[in-house]
């Protein structure tokens, strides 16, 4: 699946590992390599490295990794936690499957050496339960690294221990935000949490905890290992390294591609997905379900987070969902809907009533039953959770419905009953 | 998925629960019974070997939606109900699916065997439309690969059962 960079300029080297997720092969390649040279220096070095690096979280929120990192460092002595965030439920994205099911070594290098890099002695894979086959596979990596001294106790001599327990999830969204992640590993429902404290300072158990997505995480051993000089020089001078694109929809080659920042949208659908399958191009869902829907005009935007962010768009977990000409804006925006709605944990008013309401105007919409005031209202509500849902997930909720409506607002006009009126009034039928 | 019945004491003491217990406790559970599901005993046990209250139970396991509080079929199929895999078809495939299984979404099949569900992406946005029967994903389906997975599937069962 995908296509692949030259293996000098990538980070991932996803066609080296194809078929073979052992750690023989993966050391053959240099795998370990960058955890022996972080345990031979310092953990400052390791975060200075990371931070020289410009590396930001792959998992949506795009912060400083190094900063995240240090944070925790800087706590005072005691146990504390490594998390990988592998709770991959954005639809539209199957990057962190990949990885785990790929290059596990690989995540469990980052893990480890982020690990020395905190001070922290036992880390967690929280793994979503839709995704067995990466929980097996993760666990037989572990067993294979404990086996070679990579993993447990005095790893390769350095009197460091760390080691990793695997924690399934049971198909929650929302537990893909961190802090109900933490709820859900305590074994309560995976609710958000107030920030602050973020989980930096009181996590898991209330103990300092490191949470990072598998990308990010698995994006540290090449930075150790070929410095943070060859890691810069891949990306744009305002984002650094590459990204795993999930490319899915009416493409003709859908699958997993790694391109370096700076590359554009319509070079990834053009170059990678082989164009449009059949038909024209119509709108993109950048980002996934919480992502934005864009048409064909905003595709010359690089990849690249000062870029995407004046024009709007969410890298997010890097899910690029096409749709040709055929396809409904508004079906597909009410798919969306559905799915929060369904998701939705309940907690705060915004999200919970706010989607509630959106769904039932999309859903009046398709039925051919709704006025020009019902949109009105739509954007009303979807500025509501934008602006005060409580966590994360209900703000990003709203994204698809409010670039729909700012780019096919025709669409959602064509199909109510008072179109073409001059002023909105109530229907008799 | 095991088939072989454990006990719930077994489960929840094994020391890979460790303190992340509850949740993975629940799960291990579920995954023992034949029906798929968390029963009222087992919840009561649960509570009882963690020490904590059987509300605490009921809330963790009533808010994840893999977990079941009601019996169900020994295989769950899982169909896709997001947007890669709705525009690649996925309706068609669950139509053909309900008619061949005889039942709608979130039901169980008279003869015990199937329980059909939908769920949020199965992360194989590259061969959508993707189900998901147990641990076996399927992609790239038609209605009629749908339907040749499902009998193919009864017809292992039935020589397990003779063998």
């Amino acid at each position: 699946m995908g296509t692949q960079l030259d293996s000098a300029k990538s980070v991932f080297r996803l066609g080296l590992f194809r078929d073979f997720p052992t750690l023989m092969h993966y050391r053959d390649f240099g795998g370990y390599q960058a955890l022996a040279k972080a345990l031979a220096g310092s953990p400052e070095a390791v975060i200075g490295d990371i931070g020289a690096a410009g590396l930001r979280g792959r998992g949506g929120a795009a912060f400083p990794t190094a900063a995240k990192l240090q944070m925790v460092r800087d706590n005072p002595p005691g146990e504390r936690y490594v998390i990988c965030n592998a709770d991959e439920g954005e639809p539209g994205t199957f990057k962190d499957r990949f990885i785990m099911t790929h290059i596990p070594f690989q995540l469990l290098e980052g893990m480890t050496i982020a690990a020395y890099a905190v001070g922290a002695a036992q880390g967690f894979i929280y793994i979503r339960h839709e995704y067995p086959e990466a929980q097996e596979t993760m666990r037989r990596a572990i067993a294979a690294a404990r086996a070679a001294g990579l993993l447990g106790g005095d790893i390769l001599g350095s009197g460091f221990s760390f080691d990793i327990e695997i924690f399934s999830g049971a198909g929650s969204y929302l537990c893909g935000e961190e802090t109900a992640l933490l709820s859900s590993i305590e074994g309560k429902k995976g609710r958000p949490r107030l920030k602050p404290p973020y989980p930096t300072q009181s996590g898991l158990w209330g103990r300092p905890t490191l949470i990072n997505n598998v990308e990010t995480l698995a994006n540290i051993p090449p930075i150790v290992d070929r410095g943070p000089d060859w890691y810069r020089a891949l990306g744009t001078a305002d984002s650094h390294g590459t990204k795993l694109i999930s490319l899915s929809g009416d493409v003709v080659r859908r699958g997993l591609y790694e391109v370096p920042f700076g590359t554009t949208f319509r070079e990834i659908i053009g170059n990678c997905g082989g164009g449009v399958r059949q038909g024209r191009l119509k709108a993109v869902n950048i980002g996934g379900a919480s992502g934005v829907v864009v048409p064909p005009w905003e595709l010359d935007c690089p990849l690249e987070y000062s870029a995407c962010g004046q024009h709007g768009i969410t890298i997010g977990s890097g899910a690029v969902f096409v749709m040709d000409d055929s396809r409904s804006i508004l079906e597909n925006v009410r798919n969306r809907v559905d799915f929060f709605l369904h998701e939705s944990c309940g907690k705060c008013t915004p999200c919970r009533e706010g989607l509630r309401q959106a769904g039932r105007i999309i859903h009046r919409l398709l039925a051919g039953n709704a006025v020009l005031a019902d949109i009105d209202n739509l954007e009303r509500y979807t500025r509501t959770m934008q602006n005060a849902a409580f966590c994360g997930l209900g703000q990003a909720a709203g994204n698809s419905l409010i670039s729909s409506l700012k780019y096919f607002r025709g669409e959602y006009e064509a199909m109510c009953r008072d179109r073409g009126e001059a002023a909105p009034k109530e229907a008799t039928a | 998925m095991s088939t072989q019945r454990q006990s719930v004491k077994d489960i929840v003491t094994a020391p890979a629960a460790g303190q992340a217990a509850l949740l993975q406790a629940l799960l291990a559970v579920q995954d023992a019974s034949p029906e798929n599901y968390v029963s009222e005993e087992a919840v009561n046990e649960i509570a009882h070997l963690l020490g904590i209250s059987r509300s605490r139970v009921y809330s963790t396991a009533s808010f994840y939606s893999v977990i079941s509080l009601k019996p169900r079929g020994r295989h769950i199929v899982r169909v896709c109900i997001n947007a890669p895999c709705e525009n690649a078809g996925k309706q068609a495939v669950l139509a053909a699916l309900e008619q061949e299984l005889g039942v709608g979404l979130g039901c169980t099949t008279p003869d015990g065997r199937f329980t059909l569900e939908g769920v949020s992406c199965l992360g194989a946005c590259y061969m959508s439309p993707a189900i998901k029967i147990d641990n076996q994903l399927y992609g790239d389906l038609t209605a009629e690969a749908a339907v040749a997975i499902i009998r193919r599937c009864r017809e292992e069962e039935n020589i397990g059962h003779t063998a």
